[in-house]
């Protein structure tokens, strides 16, 4: 045992999720990555967010700009995908709408994951009281279905990109908060935790150096589930007419206008309506290889996938 | 000469959902300074209740502290708020727990934890704390600390953390330690080995120790004067000595019966105690111990013996002269 670089993945094959520092990044990763498709999913989002950030330099034209002697024409060799209903290029439109759907997926989903966290660690290190009204507030939160939560948010907040991603946050935070503070439960009765406190620690210090960093893991998992959930929910916004406002585009906006005219371009629809799908799917996959990952009981399933 | 901690008449009760348990039932002992105290009895005999009963660990609800005062350094520690217990905990008065395997956290690392105390209670900065580790880690006789500081503790044997865990213990200094079944969950070896690094450093430290167990053994080797309860109670105290050589209250006689000893015939059958430990929600009228005592009489049944001088310094609570 020189270095501590000692293949921590092989040792005990304990029934309980993986805590992240056993199984260390690297090892995460490689096992991640052995899962077939989650590789692909991986693949999918990395193209995606490099589609989102480089959208200046991939797209041939301006999103809005207009060629008005093609409207509604199906792909050509000036308009690879052909155009919208005023003339826009799509494929320039669809690559434009990666940086929404990514910027509210990340926004929103960080948002609400941290928020959550915080009250779920609140929630179940307290205890009692506390414990009580965090949870009766997310019970409240959580009788209302997704999307009539953000119609409900859009009327009162207006719509636009920003409040999409605080309705997504107050709408997500809930789950977020019910898994943490779960695995508080069970960290907090630790061992280590009873020695932090014989030890003089403060609440404060335990809570943030010892309960939440133990109680985190299974928070990979959903994060990459939300992603997937938020995309969805941006693109179900957009699509009400909620969302993002034109002339910015977003996939969630052109599959609703694309819709219109479905029987004489269908590509404008399929396009964009193709695009959320593999996101949503994408980030599925990572979630679940990211679960087969953290999970010993569970990872020879990935092997049969393969 | 005034003892480091006075602990008088404390008790602590439990609220389950079959009742109130009194798990500590006033107890009261003195620990001098440099002293090893043993504190020997079965499972659930209140034997880490009433320690942690001391710095005020225990979880509140269900467990309380109800009466009694435990003087440490003059203060009352039963009466101090949460912050001053707190600044208590760790600095003047150490705890090492049973399971070195989940004791520490698997998500900092070893130079981490062992300098937290010196961070909390010293203020102390990162880069001192982590210095002082690798001080504290060679007292506890792990080499190479330079680099072992910044392991994280699944690198480590049972036996290692355990050593990191008397290292934290050791890290400011403290006055007294308290020890619940320090060596229960490791092997026999390593087992005589921590113990005498821990009786070692307290010698040289002046540092007083309360070491809890279940092992006569290890009492017998390590301990100065020694608590044997039953039931919530202390039936019997004294030197070690004594407590071996002359056991006054027929429990401890059963215990001393129920080990085998190296300087007896092979041949010798080890006596258990007979019954079952007593259900601390329906403890026995008179002596909790009279229905598992062959010594009992009559007045065992409703009439509770309190602790009484049997010889210079050795106490016993039990109506019968065993010695007859």
């Amino acid at each position: 045992m020189s270095e501590s670089e000692k293949p921590a993945l092989a040792t005990t094959e304990s029934l309980e999720t993986r805590r992240i520092s056993q199984v260390g990044m690297k090892a995460l990763v490689r096992t991640l990555l052995k899962h077939k498709l989650s590789r692909l999913g991986l693949t999918c989002i990395c193209l995606l967010i490099l589609m989102a950030i480089f959208a200046p330099v991939l797209a041939p034209y301006h999103p809005n700009d207009q060629d008005l002697y093609n409207v509604l024409k199906g792909p050509s060799k000036e308009h690879w995908l052909g155009t919208d209903n005023v003339g826009r290029d799509l494929l320039s439109r669809i690559l434009y709408g990666a940086r929404v759907s990514m910027t509210v997926a990340t926004f929103a989903t960080l948002g609400a994951i941290m928020i959550g966290a915080f009250f779920g660690l609140l929630a179940g290190f307290k205890g009692g009281v506390i414990d009580s009204i965090i949870m009766r507030t997310t019970d409240t939160f959580m009788v209302f279905p997704g999307l009539i939560f953000i119609l409900m948010m859009a009327a009162a907040l207006g719509p636009g990109m920003k409040n999409v991603v605080i309705a997504i946050i107050l709408f997500g935070w809930t789950g977020a908060a019910r898994i943490i503070r779960g695995q508080v439960l069970a960290v907090r009765e630790e061992p280590y935790v009873e020695a932090a406190k014989a030890s003089g620690a403060s609440e404060w210090r335990i809570m943030f150096k010892y309960v939440l960093p133990n109680s985190i893991a299974p928070m990979i998992v959903v994060t990459a589930l939300a992603m997937g959930a938020a995309v969805g929910m941006e693109a179900g916004a957009a699509f009400l007419g909620i969302g993002v406002q034109p002339p910015t585009p977003s996939w969630g906006r052109e599959l609703r206008t694309g819709y219109s005219y479905l029987e004489r371009v269908p590509l404008f629809s399929i396009a964009p309506g193709a695009l959320i799908t593999l996101a949503i799917l994408s980030f599925t996959l990572v979630g679940d290889g990211l679960r087969d990952a953290l999970d010993p009981r569970i990872r020879g399933e990935g092997k049969k996938i393969k | 000469m005034t003892p480091l901690l006075e602990v008088k008449n404390l008790k602590t009760q439990f609220l389950t959902d079959d009742g109130l348990v009194t798990a500590v039932d006033g107890i009261s002992y003195n620990l001098f300074e440099g002293e090893t105290l043993g504190l020997v009895g079965e499972s659930g005999c209140g034997k880490s209740v009433s320690a942690l009963s001391l710095i005020n660990l225990i979880p509140n609800p269900p467990g309380k502290v109800v009466g009694g005062e435990v003087f440490f350094e003059g203060r009352d520690l039963l009466k101090l708020t949460d912050n001053e217990v707190r600044a208590v905990r760790g600095d003047k008065i150490a705890m090492i727990f049973q399971e070195p395997m989940t004791s520490l956290n698997p998500v900092l690392t070893i130079g981490y934890q062992i300098g937290e105390p010196l961070e909390v209670h010293r203020g102390a900065t990162r880069e001192e704390a982590l210095r002082e580790s690798v001080n504290l880690l060679a007292k506890v006789q792990i080499s190479e600390g330079q680099t072992r500081v910044k392991s994280y503790p699944h690198l480590f044997s049972g036996g290692m953390r355990q050593r990191v865990m008397i290292a934290m213990g050791l890290a400011c200094n403290p006055r007294m330690i308290i020890a619940d079944e320090p060596t229960t969950a490791l092997d026999v070896t390593i087992q005589a080995q921590l113990l005498e690094l821990m009786k070692g450093l307290t010698r040289e430290f002046g540092t007083s120790l309360i070491i809890i167990t279940h092992n006569l053994g290890v009492v017998a080797r390590y301990a100065d004067r020694v608590n044997v309860m039953y039931a919530g109670r202390i039936v019997e105290k004294g030197p070690a000595r004594d407590i071996y050589a002359d056991p006054r209250h027929p429990y401890t006689i059963g215990l001393m019966a129920s080990v085998p000893r190296l300087d007896q015939d092979t041949k010798v059958k080890l006596i258990p105690i007979d019954g079952q430990p007593p259900d601390l929600l329906h403890i026995p009228s008179g002596c909790s111990f009279h229905p598992r005592c062959k010594y009992a009489v009559e007045r065992c049944r409703f009439d509770r013996p309190e602790l009484t001088v049997v010889s210079e310094n050795h106490e016993a609570a039990c109506w019968v002269d065993v010695r007859k």
